[in-house]
C-alpha cells in the first residue's frame, strides 16, 4: 500500500479534470482525497478550477442574432420549394 | 443481438424520429423550434474553426441546409445532436481549411496533447523532502465582491479560450459552454475519450491560469 503522500502537488493539479469528471480508479481517487485531507493549496487549486468551469459555462447564449434566424427560416423555405 | 451499432447507440428515442418526420413533411416550427435549441451553440462550435464571425454564421446555414437535405439518411444510429453537429464540424472544418487557418483536427489533436502541463513547474518545489509541492501556491479568489461575475471575467474567458490550439478550444466548448456529454464530443469528433479529458484538461487549465493573473492583477491594482 503507497503512503498517500506519495502524490504531490504538481501530480494532483495534472490529475484534477480526470477526478472531476470520475476518471480516477477508487484507489488514485483515494490517494487523491488523502491529499486533499493535508494539503489547503491543493484544496484552493480545486476550487479555483470549479469556478473556472462554472464561469466558463457562463458564456452560454440562449438566442441568435434575431438577423440568422430569419436567414435561417429562409433557408427553410427555399429547402422546401427545392 | 449485440450488434456494434447497438452498443453505441443512444436507447431508442422515438421523439427524434418525429422530429425528423416533422421535418420532412417541412413543418416550419418544428424547424424554428431547433433551431433555437441548437443554433447558439452550433455558432460557438463554428466559430472556433474559422476566422470571423461572419463565416460562422454561413457554417451555420450551410449546416441546416445539409440537415434538411440529408434528412432521409438520418437513420436514428446516432442522436439527432450528434449528427447534426458531424455534419457543422465537417463544414467548419473545409471552410476553416479553405481560409488557411486550421490543420485537420486529428494532425492538431496530436499536437496539442503533448506535456504542457496544467501550472507552470517553476511554481514547484524542486528539491529535498517537499519536491513537487508548491512553492508559489494558489491564492484563494474568494473576494469580498462577486468579482467572478463581472462583465470583465466573461472577456478573459472568452478571450483565452479564442487563443487556445483549436482543438482544445472545440472540447471546452463543446463541454463547458454548451453541455455536451464527453461520450457526445468523442462520437461528434472521432477522439477517443482519453483523448478529450486530456485536451479538456489543458484548456481548462489554460482558463484557471488566465483567471488567476487577473484576479492577482486585480488585487494589487
Amino acid at each position: 500500500m503507497k503512503l498517500s503522500r506519495d502524490l504531490s502537488c504538481a501530480e494532483i493539479v495534472e490529475l484534477v479534470t480526470e477526478y472531476l469528471e470520475g476518471g480516477l480508479s477508487p484507489h488514485d481517487r483515494e490517494r487523491f482525497e488523502e491529499h486533499l485531507g493535508f494539503c489547503d493549496w491543493c484544496v484552493t487549486y480545486l476550487e479555483q478550477m470549479r469556478l473556472t468551469i462554472e464561469n466558463t459555462g457562463r458564456l452560454r447564449e440562449e438566442d441568435l442574432e434575431p438577423e440568422l434566424q430569419d436567414a435561417l427560416i429562409d433557408v427553410f423555405r427555399g429547402w422546401r420549394t427545392e | 443481438m449485440a450488434s456494434p451499432e447497438s452498443i453505441t447507440a443512444p436507447p431508442e428515442a422515438p421523439g427524434e424520429q418525429r422530429l425528423v418526420d416533422a421535418l420532412r413533411a417541412g413543418d416550419e416550427l418544428t424547424f424554428a423550434r431547433l433551431v433555437r435549441e441548437y443554433g447558439p451553440g452550433m455558432l460557438r462550435v463554428a466559430r472556433n474553426y474559422v476566422s470571423t464571425q461572419a463565416v460562422a454564421e454561413e457554417v451555420v446555414q450551410e449546416t441546416w441546409l445539409g440537415v434538411l437535405r440529408g434528412l432521409d439518411r438520418f437513420e436514428g444510429r446516432s442522436s439527432f445532436k450528434t449528427w447534426l453537429y458531424r455534419i457543422l464540424t465537417n463544414i467548419a472544418m473545409s471552410r476553416g481549411e479553405r481560409e488557411s487557418r486550421t490543420i485537420p483536427f486529428a494532425t492538431l489533436a496530436g499536437d496539442d496533447v503533448g506535456d504542457e502541463p496544467a501550472v507552470d513547474p517553476g511554481r514547484f518545489l524542486t528539491e529535498g523532502r517537499w519536491a513537487g509541492h508548491w512553492a508559489v501556491p494558489p491564492e484563494s479568489w474568494a473576494a469580498p465582491e462577486p468579482r467572478l461575475l463581472e462583465a470583465e471575467t466573461r472577456q478573459i474567458i472568452d478571450r483565452t479560450i479564442a487563443q487556445l490550439p483549436e482543438s482544445q478550444a472545440i472540447v471546452i466548448t463543446m463541454c463547458d459552454i454548451e453541455g455536451f456529454e464527453p461520450e457526445e464530443v468523442c462520437n461528434v469528433l472521432d477522439i477517443s475519450l482519453t483523448n478529450q479529458r486530456v485536451l479538456l484538461h489543458r484548456a481548462r487549465a489554460r482558463v484557471r491560469q488566465a483567471l488567476e493573473d487577473y484576479l492577482g492583477e486585480a488585487r494589487t491594482r
